[in-house]
């Protein structure tokens, strides 16, 4: 299987559904001539022209709102922002339209729209350009919201959020796009709500969304070389739909689970798996539920500083040891 | 996009024309601390030793230096992410903005902030903003609340030329018209945002300034390269703001040398040609410009000229090695300048729980 960047393999699920129906349209800020400003896009433009991948304006509200509008009259756009954290400026038209729009008209309507773009910390570029949105979006009935940890989760994702008639909210990673991934050049698809497990172990449940699932795994490598510890990774890879079968099953088997995100506490991912896991199993626990997450407060911008902020494998092995 | 040639001889203008020698020399000699400060700040980039972004401001100095050079007590100024020059024409010192990119406690922000977002409220310097436009409200709430207090003063507020198609910039514009606000947006045109030029990413009639014909307020347009063409313009605004307290947006032509951040490597051959830049290089460098201008004038030698370049390099270069040898700030420090309220330990910082790491 060709191993390919993160980057390449969201490439690709662009280029096939586009050639796939001729009503998917890039839109962004610098995705066409520019190739994307991490270069997600490239040689799409080349190949597609611009009706098809289309620059727009610094004006997020004025462009998500376009293809949220759009995706109302069956065009299916796939809208980048260059950083999630930009989608403040957009609220407006991803809370009160995208995510409305079907429940208000009684189901008369719906908004097939992908809004992608790398939603993380951990690159230094302070506290306005690194928010992570995930529990923000998914408190919100009607977005569905994805964050892929793998090229060959990302590939497989994307193709099927494409052909969602739902908005999804599609999360990625500006520090996972260089990473290279296993990814089959025969076209398959990955179900939303379908949580994959990266370690199978006995001991206990690890589980993550995003880069916080690569976090995981490294923590899951340490336990088992030096403390005789059998973590499961699940990684959700789709946050909303959730897949709770999945981690019920585990943690009936381990009896004990920690929630891993690289997002803040407050109300975020892991509360709500942890109170499902409280509410629906709480029989099988041997331990508290327990989250790591970023320290709580606004990104810092300090290199050496910041490094501390994200969660590292050592506190996910740190964690796991104070209950195992 | 070529700039215009320079027609009006903006050293007659009464603000310019009552420069001493001193005053003129001082903003060259701050032009060129902006320049050298922002060369040193991109070696020690490439060397490792700043993260994240860095925006140069390499070719725009005019602009803040212009500005800046004309503001009183209650005066005040706001602007984007490519920061720096603003930052050392209000005053602060190269010392504490690189130790900022550097992210030590020494900087400016602690090296909470970083290149985007350096900010000096004592010098009325407001940041430093990373969101493209979320400035300019801000820089209206200034303005707001300086007529509020009774206060002759004005709010500067800089934006790029990408900036203008923000929403939040043109509901700013009708707030201030509709409420009187002095508040002076300044339009730092190089003919760029990011990789796409000024034509691929807005649609106007002569200029962007225009636009603000529709809001009934005073618009103008000049050009970068002569700082003193800069001074004129935005005195007759600020003595709008603080006479008739009524706002003004001004659109000034300037280039940046260096990519859109030190990330962007397609800067040259890809959206724009190198001859392009050296013909802005050449021929309206705002440096050079007022260089060869004092000498005419007979304010400045070349050996001058050189101290002045040789002082700012190796101030810059003394700040990169105060930024090195000092010290990161310790971890528990993050979770600090979050809460007015707990940092003071008030009566509201001891009620309830703030932070959720535990
Ligand atoms: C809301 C928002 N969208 C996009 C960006 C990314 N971005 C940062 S700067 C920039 C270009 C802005 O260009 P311009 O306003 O002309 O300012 P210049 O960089 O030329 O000084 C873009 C797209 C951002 N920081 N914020
Ligand atoms: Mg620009």
């Amino acid at each position: 299987m060709p191993l390919i960047e993160y980057r390449d393999a969201l490439n690709q699920a662009f280029d096939e559904e586009m050639t796939r129906d001729e009503n998917v349209v890039l839109m962004g800020e610098e995705v066409a001539e520019y190739n994307g400003a991490y270069k997600v896009t490239k040689g799409l433009w080349k190949k597609w022209g611009s009706k098809r991948v289309v620059d727009t304006p610094i004006s997020e509200a004025g462009f998500i709102g376009m293809g949220v509008g759009a995706s109302m009259l069956g065009i299916r756009p796939v809208m980048e922002l260059m950083f999630w954290s930009f989608a403040a400026v957009a609220w407006d038209q991803i809370i009160n339209n995208a995510a409305q729009v079907r429940y208000m008209s009684g189901g008369l309507i719906n908004c097939p729209i992908v809004i992608r773009g790398p939603a993380n910390g951990g690159t230094n570029v302070g506290a306005t350009h690194s928010h992570n949105h995930e529990s923000f979006l998914a408190n919100i009935p009607g977005l569905k919201v994805v964050c892929p940890a793998t090229a060959y989760d990302a590939k497989g994702l994307m193709k099927t959020a494409i052909r969602d008639n739902d908005p999804v909210m599609f999360m990625e990673n500006t520090l996972l796009y260089g990473e290279k991934w296993e990814v089959p050049e025969e076209e398959y698809l990955i179900p939303l709500g379908k949580a994959d497990i990266k370690r199978e172990g006995t001991d206990i449940t690890l589980i993550a969304h995003g880069r916080a699932a690569l976090t995981a795994c490294t923590a899951a490598d340490i336990l088992a070389a030096e403390h005789n510890i059998s973590a499961e990774v699940i990684d959700l890879r789709s946050i909303r739909p959730l897949d709770e079968d999945a981690i019920l099953e585990s943690v009936s088997k381990t009896h004990r689970a920690i929630y891993i995100e690289e997002a803040k506490p407050f109300c975020g991912v892991g509360a709500q798996i942890s109170s499902m896991i409280m509410e629906k199993i709480f029989d099988e626990l041997d331990a508290p539920v327990l989250r790591i997450t970023s320290i709580d407060a606004p990104a810092i911008y300090s290199p050496e500083l910041e490094k501390r902020q994200l969660p590292r494998p050592l506190d996910v092995v740190e964690k796991v040891l104070s209950i195992c | 996009m070529a700039t215009a040639v320079t027609t009006t001889d903006f050293s007659k203008a009464p603000i310019n024309a009552k420069l001493s020698t001193e005053q003129k020399l001082k903003l060259l000699t701050e032009m060129v601390r902006i320049r050298r400060f922002e060369t040193e700040s991109l070696r020690q980039y490439n060397g490792g030793k700043i993260g994240g972004f860095l925006h140069l401001y390499n070719g725009q100095e005019s602009v803040a230096v212009g500005c800046v050079s004309l503001m009183g007590d209650d005066d005040h100024v706001i602007t984007a992410y490519r920061d720096h020059g603003h930052a050392l024409a209000v005053g602060m010192t190269m010392n504490e903005c690189m130790a900022e990119l550097y992210g030590k406690a020494t900087g400016c922000s602690k090296g909470k902030g970083g290149s985007m977002h350096f900010f000096a409220p004592d010098k009325n310097y407001w940041g430093g903003h990373g969101i493209v436009a979320g400035q300019t409200p801000l820089g209206l709430g200034l303005g707001y609340a300086l007529k509020y207090k009774g206060l002759k003063g004005a709010a500067m507020c800089f934006m790029g030329d990408g900036a203008v198609n923000q929403g939040c910039f043109y509901e700013s514009l009708n707030i201030a018209s509709l409420f009187e606000v002095p508040v002076v947006y300044i339009i730092e045109n190089n003919g760029y945002s990011m990789g796409t030029s000024l034509a691929r990413s807005s649609a106007f009639k002569s200029c962007l300034a225009e636009r603000a014909e529709g809001f009934g307020m005073a618009w103008g347009k000049c050009n970068g390269t002569d700082i003193y063409e800069v001074r004129a313009n935005v005195q007759e605004a600020l003595a709008r703001a603080h006479i008739e307290s009524k706002p003004t947006l001004l659109e000034v032509s300037t280039y940046r040398y260096y990519g859109h951040s030190v990330a962007d490597a397609n800067h040259t051959g890809g959206y724009r040609q190198k001859d392009e830049i050296e013909f802005y290089k050449q021929n309206h460098d705002p440096i050079q410009h007022y260089k060869r201008r004092l000498i005419e004038e007979g304010v400045l030698t070349e050996e001058q000229y050189e101290q002045i370049d040789e002082a700012a390099k190796s101030e810059a270069a003394a700040a990169a090695q105060f930024a090195d040898e000092s010290p990161v700030a310790g971890e528990e420090t993050i979770t600090q300048d979050v809460y007015f309220e707990v940092d003071r330990q008030t009566e509201a910082g001891r009620t309830g729980k703030h932070f959720f790491n535990d």
